[in-house]
């Protein structure tokens, strides 16, 4: 418990200092935590679930405290905690399907009793949902079968006594533990691939003499362009060089060495060269549920372009960026201003710094934000892992990733607090 | 400037007036009598010396060449009256070394507005040099005033003597041509004026502004025979109409010659046989801006530096400012524009009329060369191309009674009222309306560096407002930083972002003031690049444009994207990050074949995006530029 303890606050100070570069990284390093601190957690013989689920939760707040902008680390925490709820569920209708009729009576009368009144018929229909096992056309029909079916799903989900006393404790601790473990290193797994897996539908988005527009520096759009060269298509790539961090000189270099006709153009001339682009390529950092983007600075006036002159615009992104929180006004909260210094060389400004001398504020600001909004009307497509998607499509998906009940990680840690 | 450069000029320039268009006449021979009936030039005001000018036709096109009958028909892109200009001058001497100069400047702006002054002077060197010989031999120098039309269809029907001919005439013909008197030479420019009434009164001819259509040109000649064989009504149609339009020659003149492409190898050829600096061509060029010319920065000043004394042509304040260009010293459209006319002063000050030339032709010539220098140096901006015509209008309207000392005063002080009124004078007009436009509270951003928008941000300050300015900024020049300095030593509250932190900062934003470098007249800004995506950002968050431009910057080009015209800069600018030494992944750009670093330096922003063009004639909407442009440009030339 304790060095689980110390890989958290190591975790927690990176986030802090930014030291972590890339959501990719960042999800790929949560998940790794959180898998530690599963296996480490002691599991009562109660309620085993609901313990993981709490353990889980305290951490990702701790996570996402530390660095609220990257919400890759609040994703990765909800999915970590969806992956013990659906584990925890599918053992359960495993032993109850083990079961005999005689029991799943006693079980119903239990589900009635225990039925948590707080559950919403959201997080009921959430649960639901989560099973992945959609309601047959006859459940849905059919009012009776439906009310049972569903109280059936959700109580085991939160409350698993009346089942554990018949199963055998020991084993199924064990197996609740190891299958969670085991979803979690699939999903480290999926996280390592999603490049792969995006990249694997570069073929059927570039065709022959495209001329591609990208900004700033995506190891997605990275591999995707390349994917595509591999497949024997030969196109153009134009790079803007996304100031102020100047990551698009390392794409530029990276492309070179692949062999892609390269052109490397300021930010500035973005409006006009995207007249002769066929399509703009970038990654994200998010994609709120929305369908709204938080991208890196400047892309907002590239999608805006790209609308102009009818120019489609495609996001990558791998499903460990989907956040399933809706953004308010996210060109201020969900962004972060980074050092003046980028922009302006302090011993050259330095005698117009101390010029507020009459009102005691400063004459001079410099803004250097690390993020754009880019709203969901200036989106073409998504392309995640799993395909590709329309913007208004994005909070399908999230429900597919996350349970409802999570979706607030940080409010609880305020009430909780 | 040896022979064969003038020959090749000669060949190339028709040609690109020509593009597409060109369909020699099917029936040549019915054409004959016309051509030699009685000449337009003369027959308004006296007949007496120039008779025969007018039916030389400029060289033919390339296609006709080699056929003798079609060469005659085949007349280029010039109205009747350039033409009569062209044979005119070609009887003037002419220094071939300016004249050949002159026509770098082929790609830029406005200067071959005045074909006919320009051109003349390259196709008078064109027809000594033998080379060229059907329109050589048409267009033998008839010595003194002795050419009757009878002479000239002399010469048509005996073509191949002519040709045979020529060669001792080309011999005898500078000679000749320089034998002019004064009278002559007056009443030369009396049949070029009353050739030019003549035109105008063809004004309302439908085929207008149509410079590269030659059928149209071969059509139309005969109908300006008869409408100048009786000149009196086509003059006094002239005085009717004159008053409440512009005079469709006029108009004619104002619609701009192709510009030089690039990516045209002959013609690049040529231009750099003539030119003054020694150009290496960048590498890993952009396929996009082939047409655009694109060479190695850094390596023509020590090369110009060294060449100092060598240049006796080139007026030493034109050498400094150009030097000045090339080195990057001088930017900004109005400053580059008045250095500019401030070393024309100087040079017309220094300029002596050479034995046996006319002041306004050899000056033209003379301005012509430094301007090719200096477009050599960077390519002149829009606003010089108008400043340029001014002064070559100024020069081409001189009396030629002036004396040589009170022509060169007059110019001067031309050129110092053009700055004055056009660039000084306009900019406080500008100024003060700009200052009606900001409240207590506002936050102004702007973009880059413009001159006048600082000047209006000071203004404001010092009639004691209450706002704050954004100052957006984008490498590689980084100007705004110079912007922002001077704003926050004047005690201005400034924030200070780049260009990619544009939609961030919007949000506060009240209302956008820009600079351009020209405002074309179907109301696109042309200015520094990224102008158009901040004026993009700030209407798709409702946040008003203002265009702050001095109408001498208006042009009536039209463009529609950033690419058919711009400026490269340095490329090397663009992979060097300044002051940032961890950005280094591209220090040996050049080594790979598959990269190019584009540096654009201007950009086109559609009209639509602009709320509101602050000029010193008002604050209009950007569909007034074509009005202003048109009603204006009359005043602008001959004020």
């Amino acid at each position: 418990m304790p060095d689980v303890q110390s890989l958290v606050n190591e975790f927690i100070l990176k986030l802090k200092k930014r030291k972590i570069e890339g959501s990719q990284a960042n999800a790929r390093q949560t998940a790794v935590l959180l898998r530690s601190v599963i296996s480490q957690q002691r599991i009562p013989y109660t309620s085993q679930a609901a313990a993981l689920i709490d353990a889980v939760r305290a951490v990702g707040q701790q996570l996402t405290a530390a660095n609220p902008i990257e919400l890759a680390v609040g994703n990765i925490v909800r999915r970590v905690l969806h992956i013990i709820r659906e584990e925890d569920l599918s053992l359960t209708t495993g032993a109850i399907e083990g079961l005999n009729v005689s029991s799943v009576s006693d079980d119903d009368s239990d589900t009635d009793k225990d039925d948590n009144p707080g559950l919403s018929a959201a997080a009921l229909a959430a649960a639901a949902r989560s099973t992945l096992r959609p309601p047959s056309l006859q459940t849905l029909l059919e009012d009776l079968p439906d009310s049972s079916a569903i109280p059936h799903t959700s109580s085991s989900g939160d409350n698993s006594d009346g089942k554990s006393k018949s199963a055998d404790k020991s084993t199924k601790s064990r197996k609740l533990k190891h299958d969670v473990i085991e979803a979690v290193n699939e999903l480290i797994q999926d996280i390592d691939t999603c490049h792969d897996q995006i990249a694997e539908q570069a073929v059927e988005h570039i065709h022959h003499n495209e001329v591609i527009l990208t900004l700033g520096s995506s190891k997605t759009v990275l591999e995707f362009l390349c994917a595509a060269k591999e497949k024997k298509r030969s196109f153009r790539v134009f790079v803007a060089e996304g100031a102020p961090r100047y990551q698009g000189h390392l794409l530029a270099k990276e492309l070179v060495a692949r062999g892609l006709q390269t052109t490397l153009i300021t930010d500035s001339a973005v409006f006009a060269m995207i007249s002769r682009v066929n399509m703009v390529i970038v990654g994200a950092h998010a994609v709120m549920a929305n369908g709204g983007v938080i991208a890196p600075v400047g892309l907002n006036m590239v999608a805006l372009a790209a609308q102009r002159h009818a120019v489609p615009f495609v996001v990558l992104a791998g499903c460990h960026k989907l956040c399933p929180l809706y953004p308010h006004n996210p060109e201020v909260l969900l962004n972060e201003l980074r050092s003046p210094s980028e922009l302006l060389d302090f011993g050259e400004f330095s005698d117009c710094m101390d010029f507020g001398y009459g009102t005691g504020t400063p004459l001079l600001h410099v803004v250097n934000p690390t993020f754009d909004y880019v709203p969901p009307k200036l989106v073409s497509l998504f392309i995640t892992d799993i395909g590709g998607h329309n913007p208004s499509y994005m909070y399908r998906l999230i429900a597919d990733y996350y349970s409802a009940d999570d979706l607030v990680l940080q409010k609880k840690a305020a009430s909780v607090n | 400037m040896d022979q064969r450069h003038r020959v090749q000029r000669a060949v190339s320039d028709p040609k690109v007036r020509q593009v597409g268009f060109f369909a020699p006449n099917p029936n040549p021979i019915s054409d004959f009598p016309s051509r030699s009936s009685p000449p337009l030039a003369g027959s308004p005001s006296n007949a007496t010396s120039s008779s025969p000018v007018i039916i030389i036709p400029p060289p033919p096109p390339p296609a006709a060449r080699n056929h003798p009958a079609l060469s005659h028909l085949v007349v280029g892109s010039y109205d009747a009256a350039s033409e009569s200009l062209l044979g005119s001058s070609s009887r003037l001497p002419s220094s071939p070394p300016y004249s050949a100069r002159g026509f770098v400047v082929d790609g830029e702006f406005s200067e071959e507005s005045w074909p006919q002054r320009s051109n003349s002077a390259k196709f008078a060197s064109s027809f000594p040099s033998g080379g060229f010989n059907l329109t050589a031999a048409r267009a033998v120098i008839t010595p003194e005033g002795d050419a009757s039309p009878a002479v000239i269809s002399a010469n048509e029907k005996n073509e191949v003597s002519a040709v045979e001919a020529k060669n001792e005439r080309t011999e005898s013909s500078k000679p000749e041509k320089a034998k002019l008197t004064k009278s002559e030479r007056r009443a030369l420019q009396e049949s070029q004026r009353a050739a030019k009434a003549a035109a105008k009164g063809e004004g309302n001819k439908p085929s207008a502004g149509a410079a590269p259509c030659g059928p149209g040109k071969a059509s139309k000649q005969p109908a300006q025979k008869k409408d100048t064989a009786s000149a009196a009504p086509s003059s006094a149609l002239l005085e009717r109409k004159g008053s409440d339009r512009l005079p469709e020659k006029d108009r004619k003149k104002d619609v701009p010659a192709p510009r030089m492409q690039f990516d045209d190898k002959s013609r690049v050829e040529k231009a750099k046989r003539r030119a003054v600096v020694n150009q290496t061509e960048a590498r890993n060029r952009v396929e996009l801006f082939r047409h655009l010319p694109q060479y190695e920065h850094g390596t023509q000043l020590p090369d110009l530096e060294s060449k100092f004394f060598q240049l006796d042509p080139m007026h030493s304040a034109v050498y400094k400012v150009g030097l000045q260009y090339l080195s990057g010293e001088l930017t900004g459209g109005n400053a580059r524009c008045i250095a500019m006319l401030q070393a024309f002063q100087e040079a017309i000050k220094d300029y002596v009329t050479p034995p046996e030339k006319t002041l306004s032709r050899d000056l033209t010539a003379r301005v012509s060369s430094y301007v090719s220098f200096l477009n050599e140096c960077r390519p002149l901006s829009i606003s010089m191309g108008n400043a340029i015509r001014f002064v070559k209008n100024r020069i081409a309207k001189m009396q030629i009674t002036l004396s040589e000392s009170e022509a060169k005063a007059s110019i001067c002080s031309d050129i110092d009222r053009f700055i004055s009124e056009k660039i000084i004078l306009a900019d406080q007009v500008i100024v003060k309306h700009a200052a009606t436009k900001i409240r207590d509270g506002d936050v102004l951003l702007t973009y880059g560096t413009s001159c006048v928008v600082e000047m209006i941000l000071l203004h404001a300050h010092e009639v004691g407002k209450k706002f704050r300015v954004v100052v957006v900024d984008s490498r590689p020049k980084l100007e705004g930083q110079r912007l922002l300095r001077r704003l926050v030593t004047k005690g201005l509250s400034c924030t200070y972002t780049h260009i990619n932190g544009v939609s961030y900062i919007m949000h506060e934003v009240s209302k956008v003031f820009l600079g351009a470098a020209s405002v074309l007249s179907n109301g696109t800004v042309y200015s520094r690049v990224g102008t158009a995506s901040v004026a993009m950002v700030a209407s798709s968050f409702r946040v008003p444009v203002l265009i702050c431009c001095e109408a001498y910057k208006f042009h009536e080009r039209v463009q529609l994207d950033s690419i058919c015209f711009n400026e490269l800069g340095d490329p090397d600018a663009v992979s060097k990050v300044y002051g940032r030494l961890d950005v280094n992944y591209l220090d040996d750009w050049g080594n790979k074949e598959n990269l190019q670093l584009l540096n654009l330096m201007y950009d086109v922003t559609p009209s639509d995006y602009v709320s509101m063009i602050l000029t010193d004639y008002g604050m209009v909407p950007p569909t007034s530029v074509p009005v202003i442009v048109r009603e204006y440009r009359k005043d602008q030339l001959w004020m």
